[in-house]
């Protein structure tokens, strides 16, 4: 009897620890390849555990970490500042969908809800930004874009409409302007929500390629992903004049192939590290996400 | 005044959305364009459907839309069904650390980026890849997973699943939370089995957030995950028969081929059928129940 009862329950944590497995190992693949040595590697391929530990391809890949240092100033410039301005320009215009006396409430929700039913394509905001707002290769093409997403909107806007209107209603009553109101009650009072958009629009910057992609060919505001996704297929660009490579290392036996996992690491370490901090607000994010608005 | 107030805050908002989103609304007429740099855009000559010709009479025009909803059809069937099955499987995990751990380790994959995604899949199925190396030692086969095009479409689609379960999972298992525990207890006493009440309490229950997650996906389907199809394989041509999608083909004619005008054709395709998917979809799942409708 107890041991009918307890099969299934054994399938089921096989399947997930199966599952979590799957989850964890291409992360510590590309660390372990990051520590590898290049020559092993060449050997022995690519291993879960390196035969010996080498940390030639960071030595190489922060030597001169110019461009490196570079890339993560960009990335880490486009997320904080465009998550604070994102934060506050979305809360403003959820705030004022959440008033049901405002007057324009319903025309406003759907010209922000008929953005996601339809839009222009790829083509008129591509002539749009770079021939007539002259954004490309600017640092805020890489904001700008992002700054009102009509989804985090409508997710920000649920969380405000369980403020008690009681408690708006009363400072109103006390002649609190609108803008005194939003700045002093909502705002502190919508944190868990203000929270949980910041942390999707943090991910959503620092994981972006797709604006740089679009628009950047300006070595000095490539972004982290974007550097990433150039060395894919060569790691050359990355190498400085022959001369300055670090003792060991020679223009040809270049640590290529660990050298490029390095940078993997590099570029998504930041958002691992701040992850398991955030995932209450992440979790409570989809769940409010998921109840229709 | 409140009126003007609430107005001024919404402003900024309501500016970025009219730069960003209605004004290339207005500049679907570039699809019907012969564009030229030296007239520019408002300048250049009509083409009336040339474009749309071109696209839909090239042996692309089938291959893409055919991979775009294929992929899309695959990723919501088993995706969906994967997700339900974890999330009411979760529900039967009772020890709290152990939910925590498999919910935080299941999110994992959510949060690297497409081009991180790519490496991983790399460095499993790459020349020097831990399967490659081990197809290689063990049975004795080297086995090219780049130039291998019956490979990928299982590959991308259990790539797509690994990234999105945990997410989608995760809502799910919050709508089975949701579920009164009564439903369960009065079950228990009439002496339903565990799989009883999952058949008849959980699945029924759950069936509207399913179908609005369902839904919300359908809306989508001429719309594909750009950084699945355009990094993880690499950009290899000879994948591109089951690579390329709509969304990877508007943006190489664009900025490979520099053909602005069938660009723009393909991308106004592609937001139009969009657009008469989703109202369908909507109106189709009010139908069938009136609380399925998202709008």
């Amino acid at each position: 009897m107890k041991f009918r009862k307890s099969l299934p329950k054994m399938l089921i944590h096989m399947l997930f620890i199966l599952f979590s497995l799957a989850c964890i190992l291409p992360l510590i693949s590309i660390i372990s390849i990051s520590f590898s040595n290049e020559s092993d590697i060449l050997d022995h391929g690519y291993r879960l555990f390196p035969v010996k530990f080498d940390f030639t391809a960071y030595v190489y890949v922060l030597y001169r970490p110019l461009q490196i240092l570079n890339a993560f100033k960009v990335s880490l410039f486009v997320s904080v500042f465009g998550t604070i301005v994102s934060v506050l320009v979305m809360a403003g215009i959820s705030y004022s969908l959440s008033r049901s006396d405002y007057k324009f409430k319903n025309q406003l929700s759907f010209y922000v809800f008929f953005t996601m039913l339809f839009n222009g394509g790829l083509v008129p905001s591509y002539i749009l930004i770079s021939n007539y707002l002259h954004l490309k290769n600017t640092v805020w093409v890489l904001i700008l874009p992002y700054l009102a997403m009509p989804w985090f909107i409508l997710l920000l806007r649920s969380f405000m409409q369980k403020i008690p209107h009681s408690i708006i209603e009363s400072c109103m009553m006390d002649g609190a302007s609108e803008f005194r109101i939003f700045a002093q009650i909502i705002l502190p009072l919508a944190k868990p929500g203000l929270a949980t958009v910041a942390l999707f629009s943090l991910l959503q910057y620092w994981n972006d390629w797709w604006l740089s992609l679009l628009y950047i060919d300006n070595e000095k505001l490539v972004p982290l992903q974007y550097m990433l996704y150039r060395m894919m297929n060569n790691i050359e660009f990355l190498t400085h004049s022959s001369n300055a490579l670090p003792s060991g290392v020679t223009a040809a036996r270049l640590p290529s192939e660990s050298a490029r996992m390095a940078m993997a690491i590099l570029a998504a370490g930041p958002m691992l590290a701040v992850f398991p901090f955030f995932q209450k607000h992440f979790v409570r994010g989809l769940t409010v996400g998921a109840v229709k608005g | 005044m409140k009126h003007l107030q609430l107005s001024i805050l919404a402003l900024p908002a309501f500016l970025l959305i009219f730069i960003f989103s209605y004004i290339p609304m207005s500049g679907i007429f570039i699809a019907f364009k012969n564009i030229n740099f030296v007239d520019g855009i408002f300048h250049s000559p009509w083409a009336g459907f040339d474009n749309f010709k071109f696209f839909f009479t090239s042996d692309d025009a089938w291959l893409v839309v055919r991979n775009t909803l294929l992929y899309n059809v695959v990723f919501i069937v088993v995706g969906t069904i994967i997700a339900v099955l974890f999330a009411v499987l979760l529900n039967e995990v009772l020890s709290v650390r152990l939910l925590k751990f498999y919910q935080t380790v299941f999110f994992f994959p959510y949060f690297f980026s497409w081009v991180i995604v790519a490496f991983m899949a790399y460095s499993f199925i790459g020349p020097y890849g831990i399967v490659t190396t081990f197809l290689e030692k063990q049975i004795h086969t080297s086995f090219d997973f780049y130039t291998t095009t019956w490979v990928w479409p299982i590959l991308l689609t259990l790539i797509n699943i690994w990234k999105g379960v945990g997410y989608v999972s995760i809502i799910f298992y919050a709508g089975i939370m949701g579920i009164s525990q009564e439903y369960f207890e009065a079950a228990a006493i009439d002496g339903a089995t565990k799989f009883q009440m999952i058949r008849k309490i959980t699945i029924p229950l759950l069936m509207p957030l399913i179908s609005i997650m369902t839904l919300l996906s359908v809306g989508k389907i001429f719309y594909s995950d750009f950084g699945l199809f355009y990094f993880v394989p690499r950009e290899v041509g000879q994948l591109y028969p089951v690579t390329q999608v709509i969304d990877t083909y508007v943006y190489r004619a664009l900025k490979v081929s520099g053909d602005i005008g069938m660009s723009a054709a393909v991308g106004l395709f592609q937001s139009v059928m969009g657009f008469i998917v989703v109202l369908a979809s909507n109106y189709i799942a009010g139908k069938v129940d009136e609380e399925n409708k998202i709008f």
